[in-house]
């Protein structure tokens, strides 16, 4: 009984004693994202930002590419080899030393992963004279921004396991892995050997808490120092206080309708311009958002070249909405809903809870398109039932974040998504002036007009109904300076901290 | 011989747990190949591509016997097999989340033994006193308060405004206080009330009297008398909160970040890792087959009037 009394004393008194004090020497990064495994396809993007990974080319706020791991890269004269130099005197965190073989190794099995790379039409990546040797069957101008992505970082031969999934982070980065305990935390410490300039902080940890109110708490109560993503509520408190400092940024990334463009109630231009005419943006931006970027076109102001100034802005006009639904034969029936030939205006929307913006921008939208005689059914899913249903036809409307910086030139995405159609893109919709005109700049024919012609086709069509542009947001604390916001999501920025003692 | 019939009870559940998860694995709407992918690669990412990858790799297109089969098999050698989304041996996942889950409870439940019983035998020694009235309102107002309400507003108070403790976190002693005390205030809500009823009760019997007549002190007849009759639905009463415990930690978990187990069983279910979930729900229910037979055990030694 006494052993026991005791014991259980010793247990709570181990518990009660360190008291929380801040300045641990450790800069405590927070964010959403689980840290499922060391492979790149799954947590990838934690170990880029974290800069423990890196990739052979880089890109900087504005998405110009500059050297990584590769000092220099050319294109053959008939742009189906590239070769790209890989920087000398650079070890992996194992010690062993970064070859073009090493390179080509990790490059190769991305590619075997479903993924942006198996997409690119490669036919073998090599390593020659101290140099990556990339062969394309297709002309692919935008392949260094490819090896700029996050699935396209560059692991130690040791990293990977038999199958190829990498089973321990081995990078290059100015930061190397000390514990990994999926799915919540990584700490790193500095690498000595880095070939770079060394960053100034020793000591790095990463925390995933699914929370947004949690993390800001944690931000609040000084818990961590670097807390990326706050819910809209929190943001505006956090900027009232004293001990933390709060960062937004525009990110390539939008809020949009992915409209079912064969369904017979939507396979006019007519109802989806009704559709569109019938969102107040700016209301509900404010509303749930809480931020003013109502979109005025697909493609945010951070795209450049694709963000087209002399687009006329997407209008809010019920009035006109209710009139262009009268063209195309609908009328209101006893309950207020159109009906046509007996058939109710009615549709399923299609959405998904990971971003949480999403129910509520979609609760909003019922409301909206009630306006004009349109009843939504909601269904808030798995993330999955968008290209799900999709690819066995049967989505109507799917509210979707899409990010348009997979790779640093949204390029990427224009081809998977409206060329002519794409999982999270344009559905049962043919353009082939788009199919063209992508496939010519990806080539690397044409500049910023083709980028204008694509987005003025898609502001006229609609096979995509843009509604608010995205930003992203930071807490840091006022202990550290230095921190800021990629729009790319590519990197933390973590070597550029330093404490502000 | 209970112990006996204790381990056919195990056998019960694993079986009944095995082929219930997996058959509802199965029932469950939507194609696996595109959960599963959504798991791995994140909603930016999951195309058509990557479900047909993923239904390659992992053979999704066989029916659904056989692989019923392989798995039972496979759990009768005691191999759970591999996470379909993190590629980690499910045991491994397990006994990382599980232990980070039992380490919350059993913080909990310790809190709320040295908060909640001691509370409740003063009240019990003094029917109708302060004391008594005090823990009456106080212990209902923390029952009626939903865990992640209490979470959320011990971190407001102890984290964000005295900054004693951190707000959310896992891997260091002082990152248990927090969640542990959100828990073990409601249980101690009602240990306290048990214990302060059985004090009650004891206190009014004969032997208490008796053993006050023949002049021990009070404290003397609670140490000898009264705490082995009181601990006996105090225990009860502790295997029973076993329940609500498991409840309250995988709200509690998700609002401080807290790697355990519920988490993982809601991400499982959700991205359609069917090892995950069959692993997590046999483990739980051989964990509840488990707590009752210690609790059983040792309330047969406790129990003054067992004559066992």
């Amino acid at each position: 009984m006494n052993l026991k009394f005791a014991a259980s004393l010793s247990v709570l008194l181990s518990l009660s004693t360190p008291v929380w004090a801040a300045g641990d020497g450790s800069l405590d990064v927070v964010a959403a994202f689980e840290v499922v495994s060391a492979d790149p396809t799954t947590s990838g993007t934690i170990f880029t930002n974290m800069g423990i990974v890196e990739t052979l080319v880089n890109a900087d706020s504005e998405g110009r590419l500059y050297p990584g791991l590769a000092t220099e890269w050319k294109v053959s004269d008939d742009k189906l080899e590239w070769s790209f130099s890989i920087r000398p005197d650079v070890q992996f965190h194992d010690g062993t030393p970064l070859t073009a073989a090493a390179a080509a190794n990790a490059l190769n099995i991305a590619k075997a992963k479903p993924g942006l790379l198996e997409k690119a039409l490669i036919a073998d990546i090599t390593a020659r004279d101290g140099s990556l040797i990339v062969t394309l069957k297709e002309p692919l101008a935008a392949l260094p921004a490819y090896l700029a992505e996050y699935r396209s970082q560059i692991l130690a031969p040791a990293a990977y396991g038999p199958d190829g999934q990498a089973v321990n982070a081995i990078g290059t980065g100015p930061y190397r892995v000390v514990t990994m305990t999926p799915p919540q935390s990584v700490t790193a410490e500095a690498f000595p050997a880095y070939w770079g300039e060394k960053p100034q902080i020793e000591k790095a940890s990463y925390t995933a808490v699914g929370r947004a109110e949690t993390r800001a708490l944690m931000a609040e109560s000084g818990d961590a120092e670097f807390v990326y993503g706050l819910d809209p509520a929190s943001y505006t408190r956090l900027s009232q206080s004293d001990k933390v400092n709060v960062l937004k940024a525009d990110v390539p990334r939008s809020l949009m309708l992915k409209v079912n463009a064969a369904h017979p109630k939507l396979n006019t231009v007519e109802a989806r311009q009704a559709l569109s005419l019938a969102i107040d943006r700016p209301g509900l931006a404010m509303a749930i958002l809480r931020y003013p970027a109502a979109a005025t076109q697909l493609f945010p102001p951070s795209v450049g070249g694709w963000h087209v100034t002399a687009l006329e802005p997407l209008a809010y006009d019920t009035a006109k909405a209710a009139e262009m639904l009268a063209a195309q034969g609908w009328k209101a029936g006893p309950d207020g809903i159109l009906e046509r030939d007996g058939e109710r205006f009615s549709l399923v929307l299609t959405t998904y809870p990971d971003r949480p913006e999403l129910p509520l921008v979609a609760a909003v939208l019922e409301q909206q398109f009630r306006q004009i005689g349109i009843e939504v059914k909601i269904d808030s899913t798995n993330s999955s039932e968008i290209p799900a249903r999709h690819a066995a036809g049967t989505l109507e409307l799917g509210l979707v974040a899409r990010n348009f910086a997979l790779v640093p030139d949204p390029i990427g995405t224009v081809l998977q998504d409206y060329a002519p159609n794409g999982d999270w893109g344009a559905m049962g919709w043919n353009n082939t002036e788009i199919v063209d005109l992508a496939k010519g700049l990806a080539r690397g024919d044409g500049g910023d007009e083709s980028r204008a012609k694509i987005a003025g086709i898609l502001q006229a069509e609609l096979p995509v109904i843009a509604i608010a542009w995205y930003q992203q947001t930071l807490a840091v604390s006022n202990t550290i300076k230095g921190a800021r916001i990629d729009p790319w999501e590519r990197s933390f920025g973590l070597s550029d901290i330093t404490w502000a003692d | 011989m209970p112990l006996l019939s204790r381990l056919f009870q195990a056998l019960m559940v694993a079986l009944i747990v095995g082929i219930a998860t997996f058959a509802m694995m199965r029932a469950l709407p939507g194609d696996a190949a595109w959960r599963i992918a959504a798991g791995r690669y994140g909603y930016d990412n999951v195309n058509a591509a990557a479900a047909d990858a993923v239904r390659e790799e992992l053979g999704l297109n066989g029916s659904a016997l056989p692989a019923l089969a392989r798995w039972m098999g496979d759990l009768a050698r005691l191999d759970f097999g591999v996470s379909l989304v993190s590629g980690s041996p499910v045991m491994e996942e397990i006994i990382h989340q599980l232990g980070a889950s039992l380490q919350l409870a059993i913080a909990a439940v310790l809190l709320s033994i040295f908060i909640g019983p001691p509370i409740g035998i003063l009240a019990g020694l003094r029917p109708g006193g302060i004391t008594d009235r005090a823990l009456l309102t106080v212990s209902t107002a923390f029952k009626a308060t939903p865990q992640f309400l209490m979470a959320l507003v011990l971190i407001v108070i102890l984290a964000v405004e005295l900054g004693w403790l951190p707000a959310a976190g896992y891997g260091e002693a002082r990152h248990f206080l927090l969640p542990a005390l959100a828990l073990a205030l409601g249980l101690a809500a009602v240990s306290a009330r048990v214990a302060r009823d059985a004090t009650e009760q004891v206190a009014r019997s004969s032997y208490w009297h008796f053993a006050e007549w023949k002049g021990l002190s009070r404290s003397q007849v609670l140490w000898r008398h009264g705490l082995r009759n009181v601990s006996v639905p105090l225990l009860t009463y502790l295997g029973l909160q076993f329940v609500t415990l498991v409840e309250g930690v995988v709200v509690v978990e998700s609002i401080v970040g807290w790697p355990g187990i519920g988490h993982a069983l809601v991400h499982a279910v959700f991205s359609r890792d069917v090892p995950m979930v069959q692993g997590t729900a046999l483990v739980l229910g051989l964990g509840f087959v488990l707590v009752n037979t210690i609790i059983d055990l040792a309330l047969r030694r406790i129990d003054p009037r067992g004559a066992a």
